[in-house]
């Protein structure tokens, strides 16, 4: 696979081949920066960010990513500051972008936003979430941090809690998980379960569980990637309080759990993980945030053609 | 008797075996109303053995291909393509759902961006038996009704 001008938009368009390299260079540069403070790949080249929704960390993320390739970063954090504004058209504003820089990071309400980024560019676009669809970078950098903590991710046991109908995180996340030789325990409330699509295409590759029993699952688990539950993504306030607040991650459910289980997490967290679990060693999340920066160096140095 | 109510035509087309009713859909899903100098028939609620009744299109002086034609599987899985010349059948092919489907199905999701920005829309089709099928942009699928109400 050429990945000098490949575009990133949706983990359908990975194979297992393909991650398994993403995540391969993503490790060898974690090592290049570590030994040398900074690398200079990218010099030359410029990254555009383009956030028609804020997202402050992915955003921070990506800048980061580049910096440490040694390239520069242009781009907007909110459409309101832009053209965008005064209703020029999606392409048209990427079609502009694509002559000031060598590669695009997007992030739109719409869904398929990335994907037609890319069609109306020669440069490669990575999506940094679109809507409710896809954030490959953010499934990419998950499975980094469970290769980098357990050397693997064939053989693992793995749970999913938490919002499972609207998340999109773990939507894609278990898609890419489908891939590996693994088991999965899908932990829901009853009205927030995976998508019926979503289970069948995973059922067809891996074993899946479905449960709405926390405690029960958890002694099974090596990795219990938890999610928010998020108010925003509820037609209706009282489904909302229905579900609110079911699950918390707490060192007395840890207690039932295997010693070496980590708990995942894509932060922001609200009260799903007690506090109590961060100073365990349990506890992942953070380890995943400083991950985003060597899959996001990789990704970008890659699709540049510069590593 | 009812094949007598349709001229037969010299060069062209001919779509047979369309459910009854669809025939106007199939024109305009073909474009076939847009002028372009030969006739354009079609016959309506035709008495047929295989369907009871069934809607025949013939256009004159066009040769639609497999892929074009192909387009109007979905809502007319039943039709035969008869291609004419020279008042005689010189091809004939039933038509089958194409891998892709392009320009005339809408994406039911409404924050999809095909529904915002000028694209043509695109669907992949994951199963025929029963149809299911992705949109391009937003990767949610469509099935049944829901395809039907989006045509
Ligand atoms: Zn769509």
């Amino acid at each position: 696979m050429e990945w000098k001008g490949r575009d990133v938009i949706s983990v359908r368009d990975f194979s297992k081949g393909d991650i398994e390299f993403v995540l391969k260079v993503a490790e060898r540069l974690e090592g290049e920066l570590k030994e040398k403070g900074s690398l200079n790949y990218a010099a030359g080249k410029i990254l555009a960010t383009l956030f028609f929704e804020p997202s402050t960390r992915t955003r921070l993320s990506f800048e980061s990513a580049m910096h440490c390739l040694g390239g520069s970063v242009i781009g907007f954090s909110s459409a309101a500051s832009t053209s965008v504004r005064k209703g020029e058209s999606l392409a048209d504003t990427v079609r502009t972008v694509e002559q000031y820089s060598d590669v695009i990071v997007i992030r739109h309400p719409m869904e398929g936003a990335a994907r037609l980024a890319a069609e109306v560019t020669e440069i490669p676009v990575i999506n940094a979430g679109d809507g409710s669809n896809q954030h490959p970078t953010q499934t990419l950098l998950d499975l980094y941090t469970i290769k980098r903590t357990f050397g693997r991710i064939d053989g693992l046991s793995i749970g999913l809690l938490g919002d499972l109908k609207y998340g999109r995180t773990v939507h894609s996340l278990a898609q890419a998980l489908a891939l590996y030789d693994v088991e999965l325990h899908l932990i829901s409330p009853e009205l927030l379960r995976m998508p019926g699509h979503i289970v069948e295409e995973l059922r067809d590759r891996v074993p899946v569980h479905e449960t709405t029993d926390l405690e029960g699952a958890v002694p099974e688990l090596d990795v219990l990637y938890v999610t928010r539950i998020q108010r925003e993504r509820f037609p209706d306030e009282q489904e909302y309080l229905k579900v609110k607040g079911s699950y918390q991650v707490n060192l007395r459910l840890l207690r039932k759990a295997k010693e070496n289980l980590k708990v995942m997490h894509p932060l922001p967290r609200v009260d799903e993980i007690h506090p109590e679990v961060d100073g365990t060693e349990h506890a992942l999340y953070f380890r995943q945030v400083f991950s985003g920066v060597p899959v996001r160096m990789a990704l970008l140095g890659l699709t540049l053609g510069v590593i | 008797m009812a094949e007598l109510k349709v001229t037969a035509i010299k060069d062209g087309t001919v779509i047979d075996h369309i459910p009854a009713g669809k025939g106007l859909k199939v024109i305009e899903i073909l474009h076939l109303n847009r002028p372009n100098g030969g006739a354009l028939l079609l016959a309506s609620n035709v008495r047929s053995g295989k369907l009871g009744r069934k809607d025949i299109v013939k256009v004159e002086g066009r040769f639609l291909s497999e892929e074009e034609v192909n387009k109007i599987a979905l809502i007319a899985p039943t039709a035969t393509v008869n291609i004419v010349r020279d008042y005689g059948v010189s091809e004939k092919f039933k038509v089958e759902v194409p891998d892709e489907i392009t320009g005339i199905l809408h994406c039911a999701n409404p924050n999809c961006v095909s529904n915002h920005e000028h694209t043509v829309s695109r669907f992949h089709v994951v199963s025929r038996e029963p149809l299911k099928v992705r949109c391009h942009y937003c990767e949610r699928t469509m099935e049944g009704d829901e395809i039907l109400r989006n045509l």
